[in-house]
């Protein structure tokens, strides 16, 4: 008898909160991408145990789609932040006001 | 409350965690300790490289949830993806910037922000517990688009829902990849580099010194180390630059 959805469901609202509140504190840019990560992580837990409390593998489907998406999104990201980094060394999230201008 | 909390509980099948076989209760508890200790381990570590460290453990942990749940071969695309390619990814980068000196964490820039994060962050999973304790998640509504279980393994099923219900999302995916390609590698290219064709051919040495996304760097250089009279003075600006990039850091303020 595996262990019951809502044991499941739990665990993910926490990662997912850990992750907000991660983003919310930190200022290093690649941690807070980590921190989003961890949302990620949290929703597709949350996909994989719909999934398998309802009997629908278009839960697991979903999931594998987050996956891609949060391969393109880091790529991106990481992207901004070389570049953003080569004008400006030691940049922080509170410096980063450079699209303003 | 606490009746309500473990009458809600007992879910599909009427049980509780205790009330599971031993493995599989011991499997999950094991797994969620990794999860969490590995998230609370992200946002907490001073150095970004422990950061991207304890992330890999959230991973294994969500991986193993993920094994637990009969979905295989999610278990092994998360370890392969993430852990095998988003994290190195993420190290690459840390190392390649020198941004892995540790971030004081004791001084808080911003007043008032960790409370109201702290608030926040409690105000949503206090949300999210009611939310799933007061529901009946699961209604008895029929699968829309295929049972997960009796069809087969795991990969097959999936399989076939990918490649025909979801035909047109994943090919929308590869799209998207491309696009993502394309974008990272107009990112990180320095803007009026028109030699590109000839760069790439004349600076493969040059591309051994930074692995990873950042492989114009290099590229430019040499370019401008051709032809040294009119690349002069921007070549040395690059240079300070670079150094200035190894060795900063710091907070700028």
């Amino acid at each position: 008898m595996s262990v019951d959805g809502g044991w499941y469901l739990t665990l993910a609202a926490v990662l997912f909160v850990i992750g907000a509140f991660g983003l919310l504190v930190r200022r290093n840019v690649l941690v807070m991408f980590m921190c989003v990560e961890l949302m990620l992580n949290a929703a597709n837990l949350t996909f994989v145990t719909f999934s398998r409390m309802l009997n629908d593998i278009g839960g697991q489907a979903a999931v594998f789609f987050v996956l891609v998406v949060a391969a393109a999104e880091v790529v991106v990201g990481l992207g901004i932040i070389v570049a953003v980094h080569r004008h400006r060394p030691s940049a922080t999230a509170d410096d980063l006001h450079v699209l303003e201008h | 409350m606490g009746a309500v909390t473990l009458a809600s509980f007992q879910g599909l099948n009427g049980v509780h965690l205790l009330a599971t076989t031993l493995p599989d209760a011991l499997v999950f508890a094991v797994a969620a300790v990794m999860v969490l200790a590995g998230a609370i381990g992200v946002v907490v570590s001073r150095n970004p490289v422990h950061s991207a460290l304890m992330l890999v453990l959230t991973l294994f942990g969500v991986a193993v949830e993920f094994v637990a749940q009969d979905a295989q071969f999610l278990a092994a695309v998360q370890v392969i993806v993430y852990a095998g390619a988003i994290v190195v990814l993420f190290l690459f980068v840390i190392t390649l910037l020198g941004v892995d000196n540790p971030e004081n964490l004791k001084e808080e820039p911003l007043r008032f922000q960790r409370p109201l994060a702290l608030a926040l962050a409690g105000a949503g999973a206090t949300g999210m517990l009611l939310l799933g304790w007061g529901a009946k998640w699961t209604t008895g509504a029929q699968s829309v688009v295929g049972q997960a279980r009796g069809h087969g393994p795991n990969v097959s099923v999936l399989g076939r829902v990918v490649f025909t219900t979801y035909l047109l999302p994943f090919e929308a995916t590869s799209l998207l990849l491309v696009i993502a390609v394309v974008g990272a590698v107009m990112l990180v290219r320095h803007r009026g580099d028109a030699g590109a064709d000839r760069s790439v051919r004349e600076s493969a040495p040059a591309l051994e010194e930074s692995p990873g996304v950042v492989q114009q760097d290099p590229q430019r250089e040499t370019d401008e180390s051709d032809q040294v009279p009119a690349g002069g003075p921007r070549a040395t600006d690059q240079a300070q630059r670079k150094n200035a990039q190894t060795n900063g850091g710091e907070p700028a303020s």
